[in-house]
Order: C-alpha cells, then sequence, then structure tokens
C-alpha cells in the first residue's frame, strides 16, 4: 500500500515537473519578460541591470531551477497587468472557480447517476428515451451556447435568475463563499448548469452502458439465482460494480470541470480564474498564464491520485495488489 | 409412487432474433425423483444451459417459454408472478453455475454474500445469518470458515470459489440443485473433489439434482439417470447403466464412444463427425440426420418421438414402428 502511494507520488510529480517546464518556457521565451515590465523610455542600462538582477542571464537550467523553487514556495512573480504578486489574484480568484466546479461536479452526480441507473433497468421505458435524446443535445451543444440559452430563458426572459457575477459573497477567512447568501446561490445556478450539463450527460452515458455491462455479468446472474430481491440485486450489487469505473471516470472529469469553467465563466462574467486566464491571455500576462498552468495541472494530478486511492478503497482487489506489488 | 420433486413437461423455449425465431428448446420432458441425480450431456449449444435457465425462470427477454410446463412438487412454477418465481430460486431450487471466478461478486465479502442470501429466505436475525453461513461455509469444507469468512472472493482458488458457490446455492435447503458444468472451468485435479461434494451434500440434504456436464466419465461415476440432449431436444433418457452401457440412440453411441475419464479432460463430444446444425435451421426429420451412420428411409422425413423402451426413452427410428411409405413423401 505504502509503495503504492510512493509510487503514485514520484509519477505526479513527474507529471508536475514536466508542466512546469512548458510553463517555464512560456515564462522565459515568449516574448521578452524585461519589455513586458518596463515602458519604452526605460533605457538600455537599466534595463541589463534589470535583466542581471532578474537573474535573466543565469544558464537556463539555473533559471528552471529557481523557477521551480519560487513555484513550490508559491511564488509565482508580479502580474505584468496589475502588478500585484500573482499569488494574491490567484487567492481571490480561486474560491469563485472551486465552488463553481464543485457545485457543478454535485449537480452532474447528483442528476446523471440517477438517471443512468433509471436508464438501464427500464431500457424501454418513454422516459429514459427521453433521457437519451437530450443527453445527445447536452452533448452536442456547445456550452457556451448553452449558458447564452439559459441566460436567455431564466434571466432575461422570465427574470428569475442573474445572467452575470457571483451574486454577495462572504468572506471566512481567506476564502471567499458564494454558498452562504441567497443572490449568491442564486447566482450560481446558470452557471453550474451550464458547465455541469456536459458531465451530466456523460456520467448518464457512462453509468447506463456500466450497469448494462454489469448486469450482464455472471455474479448478478448468480446472485438473481439465489433469489435476491431486485433491489438488493440492482441497488446493491449491479450498482455497487458499476461505481468503480464511475467513481474513477467521474473523479477525473473534476480536472476537466475546472479547465472548462473558462467558458462558463466567460459567458457569466463569473470573477474566477478562467476569466482571469483569459484576461492574462490577452494582454501577454504571462506570470499569470503560467501560474494557471500549474495550477491547474497540480489540481488534475491532486484528484488523479485521490480517484486512485478511492478506487483502493473501493476495489478490494487492488488493494492486495498494490500491496503486493 | 413418490411424487416427483421437478416434472417438466413439453417444455418449449423460443428467442426471437433476425434471422427469424429460434427454437432453443423444443418440446423436453422429463421428471426427477427426490434425491435422484439426473446428468444432462450433450454437445455445445444443444440447450443444456436453457433448459436449466428456464426452470428458474431466469429466460433473458426476448426469449420466452414458449408452450409446455414446468411443476415444481405438482406445482407450476413457470406461470408464477415475478415475486413468487424470485421466492423459489435459491430457496426451493437452487443454482450453481459453470464458472467460480465470475459467480461471485467481486465486492462483497463471502460472509456478506452467504448472509443476505440466508437472510432474504429466512427470518434469521444477523447474527443468527452468520452463525449458519459459518455453518455452511464448514459443510463444504471451507477449512478454518471464521478467520475466511470476511475475506473477499478473489482471495479464494477456483476450487475454493466453487465451495463457496455450492454454500450459497445450498444457503437455504433447496430441494433441487441444478449445477450447470460445475467443475468445467476447474483446475482438473480439483474437478472430482468437487463433484463428489456435491454429490455428498445433495444426498444429506435430500435434493435432487440436475447436472449438467460434457464429461460422460462424471456422469457414469455420479448420475442416477442421464438425458442426452441434441438440437434441442432429448434423444434419449434412462438409468445411467443402461444408457452408458448399452446406448441406443446412433448419437449417444458416438458420445459414449470415447468417454473421457476425468483425467484426461473432456474433448467436448467432438469424436462424432460433422456438427450440429444451428438451431435456425435445424433440418426436416431427425435433426441427427444428416451426422447418422444409420439413417434409412424416414430419418429424413419424419421427426421420430421419445418412445419408452422399459426403463429407458429414445427417439430414434431404429426403435420404433417405421410410418408407413405412404406417409413419407419420396
Ligand atoms: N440470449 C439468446 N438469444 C438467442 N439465442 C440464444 C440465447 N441464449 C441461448 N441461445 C441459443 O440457445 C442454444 C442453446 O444454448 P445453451 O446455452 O443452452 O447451450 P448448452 O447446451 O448449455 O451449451 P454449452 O455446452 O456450450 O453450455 C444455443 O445454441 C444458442 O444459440
Ligand atoms: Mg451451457
Amino acid at each position: 500500500m505504502l509503495a503504492f502511494i510512493i509510487r503514485r507520488l514520484l509519477q505526479a510529480t513527474l507529471v508536475m515537473a514536466v508542466v512546469a517546464l512548458i510553463a517555464f518556457t512560456l515564462f522565459r521565451f515568449v516574448g521578452d519578460p524585461i519589455n513586458q515590465m518596463v515602458g519604452i523610455e526605460t533605457s538600455l542600462e537599466e534595463r541589463a541591470a534589470l535583466r542581471e538582477a532578474l537573474g535573466l542571464n543565469d544558464p537556463v537550467a539555473v533559471q528552471f531551477l529557481r523557477f521551480i523553487w519560487n513555484a513550490v514556495q508559491l511564488n509565482f512573480g508580479i502580474s505584468y497587468q496589475f502588478k500585484k504578486p500573482v499569488l494574491d489574484l490567484i487567492a481571490e480568484r480561486f474560491p469563485a472557480t472551486m465552488e463553481l466546479a464543485i457545485v457543478s461536479a454535485i449537480f452532474s452526480m447528483l442528476l446523471g447517476i440517477p438517471m443512468g441507473v433509471y436508464t438501464a433497468l427500464r431500457r424501454d421505458a418513454w422516459l429514459s428515451k427521453l433521457f437519451l435524446t437530450l443527453s445527445l443535445v447536452g452533448i452536442s451543444l456547445p456550452t457556451f451556447l448553452i449558458g447564452i440559452l439559459l441566460i436567455f430563458l431564466f434571466a432575461v426572459t422570465l427574470g428569475v435568475l442573474p445572467s452575470f457575477g457571483r451574486g454577495d459573497t462572504v468572506r471566512l477567512g481567506l476564502w471567499d463563499t458564494g454558498l452562504l447568501t441567497w443572490s449568491g446561490l442564486k447566482a450560481l445556478v446558470l452557471p453550474s448548469i451550464t458547465l455541469g450539463l456536459f458531465q451530466m450527460t456523460l456520467i448518464m452515458r457512462l453509468v447506463r452502458s456500466e450497469m448494462l455491462e454489469v448486469l450482464r455479468t455472471d455474479y448478478v446472474k448468480f446472485a438473481r439465482a439465489r433469489g435476491l430481491t431486485n433491489r438488493a440485486v440492482h441497488f446493491g450489487h449491479a450498482l455497487k460494480n458499476t461505481m468503480v469505473p464511475v467513481i474513477t471516470i467521474a473523479g477525473l472529469q473534476l480536472g476537466s470541470i475546472i479547465a472548462f469553467a473558462i467558458i462558463t465563466e466567460t459567458v457569466f462574467q463569473w470573477p474566477g480564474m478562467g476569466l482571469m486566464f483569459l484576461r492574462a491571455v490577452q494582454n501577454v500576462d504571462i506570470p499569470i498564464m503560467s501560474a494557471y498552468l500549474l495550477l491547474v495541472a497540480f489540481i488534475f494530478v491532486t484528484v488523479n491520485l485521490i480517484v486512485d486511492l478511492l478506487y483502493v478503497v473501493v476495489d478490494p482487489r487492488i488493494r492486495i495488489d498494490a500491496r503486493g506489488a | 409412487m413418490t411424487e416427483p420433486v421437478l416434472s417438466v413437461r413439453n417444455l418449449k423455449v423460443e428467442f426471437p432474433t433476425r434471422r427469424g425465431r429460434l427454437t432453443a428448446i423444443d418440446d423436453i420432458s422429463f421428471d426427477l425423483m427426490p434425491g435422484e441425480v439426473l446428468g444432462v450431456v450433450g454437445e455445445s449449444g444443444a440447450g443444456k444451459s436453457i433448459t436449466g435457465t428456464a426452470i428458474i425462470g431466469l429466460i433473458e427477454p426476448p426469449g420466452r417459454i414458449a408452450g409446455g410446463e414446468i411443476l415444481l412438487k405438482g406445482r407450476r412454477i413457470d406461470n408464477l408472478p415475478p415475486d413468487a418465481m424470485r421466492k423459489i430460486r435459491g430457496k426451493r431450487i437452487g443454482m450453481v453455475f459453470q464458472d467460480p471466478l465470475t459467480s461471485l461478486n467481486p465486492l462483497y465479502r463471502i460472509g456478506d454474500q452467504l448472509i443476505e442470501t440466508v437472510q432474504t429466505h429466512t427470518d434469521l436475525s444477523a447474527a443468527a445469518a452468520r452463525n449458519r453461513a459459518l455453518a455452511l461455509l464448514t459443510e463444504v469444507g471451507i477449512p478454518a470458515p471464521a478467520s475466511r469468512i470476511d475475506n473477499y472472493p478473489h482471495q479464494f482458488s477456483g476450487g475454493m470459489r466453487q465451495r463457496v458457490v455450492l454454500a450459497l446455492a445450498l444457503a437455504a435447503e433447496p430441494e433441487l440443485v441444478i449445477a450447470d458444468e460445475p467443475t468445467t472451468a476447474l483446475d482438473v485435479s480439483v474437478q472430482a473433489q468437487i463433484i463428489a461434494l456435491i454429490k455428498r451434500l445433495c444426498r444429506q440434504h435430500g435434493a435432487a439434482v440436475m447436472l449438467i456436464t460434457h464429461d460422460m466419465g462424471v456422469i457414469a461415476e455420479t448420475a442416477d439417470r442421464v438425458a442426452v440432449m441434441y438440437a434441442g431436444r432429448i434423444v434419449e433418457i434412462g438409468p445411467v447403466r443402461d444408457v452408458v452401457k448399452q446406448p441406443h440412440h446412433p448419437y449417444t453411441k458416438g458420445l459414449m464412444g470415447s468417454i473421457p475419464t476425468i483425467a484426461t479432460e473432456s474433448d467436448r463430444l467432438l469424436q462424432i463427425p460433422g456438427s450440429m446444425p444451428r438451431l435456425t435451421a435445424i433440418p426436416k426429420g431427425c435433426a441427427f440426420h444428416p451426422r447418422c451412420p444409420a439413417r434409412f428411409a424416414p430419418c429424413d422425413q419424419v421427426r421420430p418421438e421419445l418412445a419408452g423402451r422399459d426403463r429407458s426413452q429414445v427417439a430414434c427410428w431404429l426403435y420404433h414402428d417405421v410410418p408407413a411409405p405412404a406417409e413419407l413423401q419420396p
């Protein structure tokens, strides 16, 4: 078990190192950092001095190590646009994105799993066919279009939900939460549906196909042959086995929800990291870009790790194999 | 005369397929007496498993029982509402499948699977059900059951897993056990043990057994009677001694031609030239006639019915009155 965790940690570190290299390359070679930082009127001597002070004349390897060292200490430099430490900027936006992503993920699972189970168990019911048709729509419509349609319907036509922003937030220590105010909750509804819809259809289809697969297995047949009730067979044996791959995929999707949040945040002017990243790209604000890249990669890797460990908890076979390995 | 545990009367099972209706079981009848072991043999696809599946009422739609009846202790069970049939499964009819590796849910401890089964069919408390589970594991020969009951299936060997499966099938003391190739997936070295165990347990519990297998050696050693199936029909049925020593149907003769012993691993009864017809294209007359070394005039025209010859019955024109030539088309 310990060996398993250590191996996974090493893999994760390797992935992070590769991403750091990309972020560093971006930082170092896309445009000249000095040009981005200073005005046109800065003299050549001043530029050279700044270059020396920032260590840009050191060998690339040294610079890379310094970049990593800084990143590990969460020092991502100063934003070109805002002239503020990138870390502070991220800390301001991080809660908005995380709340949106987590609420979307919960929404997508709370609906996707029961819908998947229903469509697998009642294959011929009209409701199943409706779900499947709708899920096709959900998968094929682009996120921004869904967002705009929802805004049109609920914000413009019905006027019941806000179309942009986060509403009122409450500060809990370092975390700015919108979950504790009525307007904050209302503001979350449309963006999280927009962001979660694709995941929901994905989870529904995944649960459905996994469940159909599991229902064909010998152990389900044997469970029926032992006279277990349909409830025990479907929601005990079949669902438990279905959830193993679903947990993996759904967990891994959390990473892509955060990545996809860029689009949703743009549509809803959601003050999160995605919106900040997009602005940074428009303004070639490289410290923010590379910090965002590192952060998203870090979240991906962490989620991956947690999913792996969860998998071990759920599936006894892996527990043993891992112990042996 | 005692009442049979199981009576199958003119059973017919059909599957609608894209190429038309497929009759997997075509009009079979047999009885199983209390405590009797009936062996069922026949080539792959002959309909052995479907017969067992039909008896416990688990034919998957769109497949269906298209005719005949199944009686358990004289009561029809083929037309019961689903929940009434569910209560019979496991409680009165136990089933053992071919592959112990896949018959147990990998995510459930074996104890939980046993307790769940016991509690489904009895009013026992959780603690009492656990004791019952321990007793069952002891009975099927799992050493140190108290330390094994909370293990997962993958922590057992194939033979041990099949013992657990057997414990599950016997958990509610069924009157009938259907064992569908219970040893095919197992190591040769443990096959004989499992067969002996099934036989001993069923005798102790007074359960009748329908033992489906490819292995004539197992049948010869274990069964009281044997039914030989071909293309969805029973072609010969009778006491093992008669059928094995003096087979009548040419197909049975072919099967007996080389009884594989347990040690040589069954060679899937392929010693008869040719292969069984597809069920959507069963030839007219006797389904076996294209492969039959002894075929004659009526065989490709009229289907022979299973008919008595003392204790055995056989469906072959060699042993029946041949229909008048007028009935046969040239
Ligand atoms: N779900 C199904 N749909 C269509 N046909 C089926 C289905 N299940 C079984 N059959 C048909 O029923 C026939 C009998 O199958 P069955 O499983 O009973 O054979 P078997 O005698 O048990 O063979 P084996 O020795 O390989 O287990 C097969 O030829 C198959 O074509
Ligand atoms: Mg079979």
